[in-house]
């Protein structure tokens, strides 16, 4: 077989779970049944159904499960549709991991922790959270503010209510925009939350969400005090190579599959506003 | 240096093409110049340069890349690459000749490898040859670019009798060894390098400045107002992205034939609105924008991020082509004078 990066490797989708109306987690292994690759948090992966195309996604697994890998796919278009209209045991091609991910083992050492989500950009966090949970003892306090438009709408719920809720290390704060009679927690918008909680501004921020909550809740840090350094969030733009040969993905001189798609503010403060 | 009898070129084709497929520059009906591979008969274009560079023999504008087999659950990946056989480019120009550098720093060198662009350089061997006749659309020299000394495997020069041959890597010693050609002093080519020199010292674009472009100039130039009124007129017909030898963006894209899906790659340009678009949104939702990207990514991204080498020739592709005669030098002028 002719090697090349844009050739994909075969996986098989060995489970799907259903997280909201509008998003699924895929769960995918190597046609030997195995991992396909070890990654880093933050990495993504293209996925393809031949005939239909190719689409990039964030692997929501942590770095620290062996067997798979995972991702949640929110349903809009071509690729997510079929994905989405799968059963278990459908092949898939896959190639990856792709781009830089998160200084989990490097910058974020040591440093109080502050994940902020909203909406299925609870994806390329999860990985991250759940690498942390795995490393406890290398990190300050954890938090995670979470929110989306409704409790239904709310990615990984079982898992952040059984697991993350429950442990000493990790304090989960939810959100949801409007109030619905079964929800006793918060409700309101993500970035207003996040000020009510006044984080210390010693805190490492990781953002990610829909453009609007990152506007805000960067607006609401940088009034609280907080070093533009030392807040982190992902981009997204459109990509077909995601290894920096199409050329489609840059802004400025750095391209977002290869540079990307993890992004501290100041150095995003040095790139046109293109994004 | 060798050389042969201009009488005898078609001897000299024969022999290459006897092994390896030869490439030369040969005009149409209408007086387009294409490399196509040389046959009996064809006659080498006088064209200073063809209307499509000859990066399409390292890029094609469409290329497999993989096909794939569906049934039900099951998909089979099937090798879709087909056997690449040595061959000989002859005739490409100096400014060609350097845009092949500039998208070697792309495909060849840049990691993750391009296996199928790596396969044709390697086995392809660069005639390149010295332009007699630079034009008034030429400004190679503002990129350091000597017409009269083109780079390649093999550099070669013509004067009214002779083509003058001379090795410049292993791969081009090969090739002249086996080639029916005369010895030649040294000295040779001189003459026609020096007409060639003063052609080059009265063409209108050799003062272009480019001190205002280079690395680290994106803050600069990027919110330039000229941007708006440059890109008023541009169609987006992306006429200029293709006929550009340096430009390599591309798409991927899936052809379900029936019986196998078929997964190639084919040029695609900044210059579309489509080429960015998303759901969520479009970063540039203008043709200024993308207008800007093409031009601020030859002169500025480009040379950011490979040691300050533009990503232009000055080949004058886009300025013989575009129907609304916009081009790279209206830019660099009107953003490069204004400061
Ligand atoms: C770095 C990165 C990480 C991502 N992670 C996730 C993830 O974890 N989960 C998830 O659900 N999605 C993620 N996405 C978005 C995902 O790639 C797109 O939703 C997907 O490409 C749409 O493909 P489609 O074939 O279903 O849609 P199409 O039918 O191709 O397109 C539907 C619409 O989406 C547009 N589109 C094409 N590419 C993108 C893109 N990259 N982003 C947004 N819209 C696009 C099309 O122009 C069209 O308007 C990520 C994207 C990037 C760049
Ligand atoms: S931008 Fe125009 S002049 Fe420059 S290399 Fe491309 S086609 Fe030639
Ligand atoms: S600059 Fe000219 S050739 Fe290029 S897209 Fe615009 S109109 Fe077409
Ligand atoms: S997706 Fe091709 S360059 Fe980034």
């Amino acid at each position: 077989m002719y090697e090349d990066a844009l050739i994909p490797k075969l996986g098989v989708v060995t489970q799907i779970r259903v997280e909201t109306p509008d998003v699924k987690t895929f769960r995918v292994v190597g046609a030997d049944g195995k991992k396909p690759f070890v990654h880093i948090p933050g990495q993504c992966a293209m996925l393809s159904i031949p005939g239909v195309g190719e689409a990039l996604f964030s692997i929501t697994s942590s770095p620290t499960v062996e067997e798979y890998i995972e991702f949640s796919i929110k349903k809009c278009g071509c690729v997510t549709d079929w994905l989405h209209s799968m059963e278990p045991g459908q092949n898939v091609t896959i190639r990856g991991p792709y781009g830089n991910g998160f200084p989990v083992d490097t910058d974020f050492v040591g440093k109080d922790l502050l994940f902020v989500a909203g909406g299925i950009g609870l994806a390329p966090l999860h990985s991250v959270i759940n690498y942390c949970r795995a490393h406890r003892e290398k990190y300050g306090q954890i938090d995670v503010v979470y929110g989306s438009r409704s409790m239904g709408d709310l990615v990984d719920y079982k898992e952040i209510l059984d697991d993350w809720m429950k442990e000493d290390g990790i304090n989960v704060h939810l959100t949801i925009d409007n109030p619905q009679p079964e929800w006793d927690g918060h409700v309101g918008f993500v970035p207003n939350y996040v000020t009510e909680l006044k984080p210390d501004i010693s805190k490492t921020v990781v953002m990610c969400g829909p453009p609007v909550m990152i506007k805000f809740t960067l607006a609401g840090l940088m009034d609280l005090g907080f070093d533009r350094k030392n807040i982190y969030t992902t981009l997204e733009l459109r990509m077909k190579c995601a290894i920096g040969r199409c050329g489609r993905c840059n802004i400025g001189s750095k391209f977002v599959c290869k540079d990307g798609p993890v992004f501290r503010f100041d150095e995003l403060d040095e790139l046109p506003n293109e994004y | 240096m060798k050389k042969i009898s201009k009488a005898k070129i078609d001897e000299l084709f024969k022999a290459i093409s006897a092994k390896e497929t030869l490439y030369i520059p040969v005009d149409d009906s209408e007086g387009q110049a294409a490399f196509i591979p040389y046959a009996e008969g064809l006659k080498m274009s006088e064209d200073l340069n063809t209307v499509r560079s000859a990066k399409d023999l390292f890029f094609p504008q469409v290329e497999s890349l993989v096909n794939f087999k569906m049934d039900g659950k099951h998909i089979e990946i099937i090798d879709a690459a087909t056997e690449k056989k040595p061959f000989v480019i002859f005739g490409v120009r100096a400014c060609d000749a350097r845009s092949f550098d500039i998208l070697d720093r792309v495909f060849y060198y840049a990691e993750p490898k391009d296996s199928f662009y790596i396969e044709r350089r390697d086995k392809s061997t660069v005639v390149t040859l010295a332009c007699n006749a630079p034009e008034e659309t030429c400004f190679c020299g503002a990129f350091g670019i000597d017409p009269a000394e083109p780079a390649g495997d093999v550099s070669a020069w013509q004067d009214g009798e002779s083509f003058f041959f001379k090795a410049n890597t292993e791969k081009g010693e090969a090739l002249l060894a086996g080639l029916p050609l005369e010895d030649a002093a040294d000295d040779a080519a001189d003459k026609v390098k020096e007409d060639i020199r003063k052609i080059t010292a009265m063409l209108p674009l050799k003062d272009l400045d480019l001190s205002k472009f280079g690395p680290g100039k994106t803050q600069e130039l990027f919110n330039d107002p000229a941007w708006a009124t440059l890109s008023e007129s541009c169609l987006g017909c992306g006429t200029c992205t293709f006929v550009c030898p340096t430009c390599q963006c591309f798409d991927i894209r899936d052809f379900d034939g029936g019986k196998e899906i078929r997964r190639y790659r084919c040029w695609d340009s900044c210059m579309y609105s489509d080429f960015t678009q998303m759901s969520a949104g479009q970063p540039r939702p203008t043709q200024k924008e993308r207008f800007r990207q093409r031009f601020m990514h030859k002169l500025v991204y480009y040379p950011d991020m490979h040691e300050g080498l533009f990503s232009c020739v000055g080949c004058g592709r886009c300025l013989r082509k575009c129907p609304i005669h916009m081009n790279i030098v209206k830019v660099i002028k009107t953003i490069g004078e204004e400061k």
